[in-house]
């Protein structure tokens, strides 16, 4: 509860983080909350603007779109593939990132110079062409998606938490250990792992961001998910094509989009600052 | 004739990363059961490198030459890793230097407290909670309790050093050793965790080494005093006898180089050149190193 607390009086972590739980909610109760079926075409209905322009068609309040599917709940049941993307790509990335990290701050050595070199490499790669072939190698596809960004970024924990984990390392805490008895590995999971984590957590959100806006990219580009499945980024490409007859087609994934990512990358600043004081001192 | 609790003999040491520059020349000092020895020097000394020696925490860049370590007769040095392991934390432990660092911010301090206990002792989680309430006690902090309870940056510095001391002498430990404990606490509270060791040392019967650059905080609380210079024994001895009648030029500028509260306007006289290169000359290095 203690660490709750301090989370709580950060108001980027409360507005963002309450923004990202409706968005979640609203993910997950998708089919409950669209007021209509995100696949169902009706080509008389075709480019109906919003709800507020003259000539409204009524309950369809964000307009449709070429093919006369609502773009409300198009844009409701795209939260479902960004925020699954987010968190399985993300929660990979880590978990391989932070592996990585972790053998490479603590045992140094050769798992270092190896676990570097790699990094090193990597960054050498222009990210989104990286993603762009990635995808093209593996296949479209929602899986291919996710691997992709996970390929990609677990660089990012990788050489943030081999950092965090050096620093550490250099901390008396660390030789108390080391003279009470524990085995090195121990040391790193119980001693140094509980105090990477605040960056770690921190990094996670916004890892999330970028995951989501490589998602779109990628439907964007009509690498990801074949078009019946509503996505942000598979909207707006079709949205482009065709923005002087109807914005609105463009504009809502957009705003959505971009909500979610500023949420994430604000939850992820706010994180960081809040749990700094709390750990570290 | 009884053995010494602690008897190094001729122990030397280079380091790797220096080019195989000399980090202990030849020491040899011996610890009684239940003394508490002072180890100054200036940074570089080799102080420190003896206290790692005697932890088995030698750096890896850190490489022993020559000599021995015995602990209650036994090699520490050529000790298998295993029986090692049972020596270090039980008999052997160390109050850290940084009060700041030396608790882990992520764990409560009753975690951190019973390690030791439940490692070594095989203690329950009732039974350290117990015994680690009695400690706390004995190194006079109101409301254990609460503190048990606590993370490190809830509590002030002295309050974190005296949970240090009480952990290193939960095990009723032969050895404690003492890295610069109070260098990072302002001095009223120094003064308190001075008497703090002492006090704890003479309950517990152990010994103390105790790692110092500072010749006030030796003249509080150690029986006796090995001072070092660039990995070399200069002068050991009794400290009174050490503080009143030096035997050594460098132990005599030293004592002159220090504050003198009797006179305060005569302000500080470092020590001189020639001291340097009369020890220089007497170790056999060609210049001034550090």
């Amino acid at each position: 509860m203690k660490t709750i607390k301090p989370l709580l009086r950060e108001p980027r972590v409360v507005i963002a983080g309450g923004f990202l739980l409706l968005l979640l909610l609203i993910a997950i109760f998708a089919p409950y909350i669209a007021p209509k079926d995100p696949l169902e075409q009706d080509l008389m209905l075709g480019n109906m603007p919003p709800a507020t322009s003259p000539g409204a068609e009524p309950g369809f309040y964000l307009g449709t779109d070429d093919l006369g599917r609502d773009v409300l709940s198009r844009v409701l049941y795209g939260s479902r593939i960004a925020l699954t993307v987010a968190f399985v790509a993300a929660s990979l990335s880590a978990i391989i990132g932070t592996l990585m990290g972790l053998a490479a701050g603590w045992y140094g050595g050769w798992a270092d110079r190896i676990i570097s070199r790699l990094v090193d490499i990597w960054m050498a790669f222009p990210p989104v062409l990286l993603s762009v072939l990635l995808v093209a190698v593996l296949g479209s596809g929602l899986h291919s998606v996710i691997a992709a960004i996970v390929i990609i970024d677990w660089t990012r924990f990788c050489r943030v938490v081999r950092a965090e984990t050096m620093a550490q390392a250099q901390l008396d805490y660390v030789m108390a250990a080391e003279t009470i008895g524990f085995s090195r590995s121990h040391i790193l999971w119980r001693e140094i792992l509980p105090n990477v984590a605040p960056v770690l957590i921190a990094l996670f959100s916004l890892e999330m961001g970028i995951a989501v806006i490589v998602e779109a990219i990628l439907s964007f580009v009509g690498l990801s998910l074949s078009s019946d499945i509503p996505t942000w980024g598979g909207m707006i490409a079709q949205g482009r094509q065709m923005i002087h007859q109807g914005w609105w087609v463009f504009v809502f994934p957009l705003i959505a989009l971009f909500a979610t990512v500023l949420a994430f990358n604000q939850l992820g600043n706010g994180l960081r600052k809040a749990l700094d004081p709390v750990m570290r001192r | 004739m009884t053995q010494p609790l602690v008897a190094i003999e001729g122990l030397s040491a280079i380091s790797t990363r220096d080019g195989g520059a000399p980090v202990l020349r030849d020491v040899s000092l011996t610890l009684e059961k239940g003394e508490v020895r002072g180890l100054v020097g200036e940074s570089g000394a080799g102080k420190s490198t003896i206290a790692k020696a005697l932890l088995g925490i030698l750096p890896s860049t850190v490489k022993v030459t020559g000599g021995f370590i015995r602990f209650e007769g036994r090699d520490l040095l050529a000790m298998p890793r295993r029986e090692l392991s049972d020596i270090m934390g039980r008999d052997i432990t160390l109050i850290p230097q940084d009060p700041q660092t030396a608790l882990n911010p992520a764990r409560r301090i009753e975690a951190q407290l019973t390690d030791g206990l439940r490692l070594k002792l095989g203690m329950g989680k009732g039974q350290a909670h117990e015994r680690a309430l009695q400690l706390l006690d004995e190194v006079q902090i109101r409301n254990p309790k609460r503190v048990l309870a606590a993370y490190p940056h809830e509590l002030s510095g002295g309050m974190r050093q005296r949970i240090l001391i009480a952990s290193a002498f939960a095990l009723n430990p032969k050895l404690v050793v003492a890295d610069e404990p109070t260098t990072a606490l302002d001095v009223t509270v120094q003064k308190e965790i001075l008497r703090l060791i002492r006090r704890m040392q003479e309950a517990h019967g152990t010994a103390v080494i105790f790692v110092t650059h500072d010749l006030g905080v030796v003249a509080k609380i150690c029986d006796r005093v090995t001072l070092l210079y660039a990995g070399k024994v200069i002068e050991d001895g009794a400290t009174a006898d050490m503080l009143t009648q030096p035997k050594h030029i460098y132990t005599s500028a030293l004592i002159a180089a220090g504050p003198r509260y009797d006179r305060p306007n005569a302000g500080l006289e470092p020590v001189p050149e020639a001291v340097f290169r009369q020890l220089r000359a007497e170790i056999g290095i060609a210049e001034r190193r550090v």
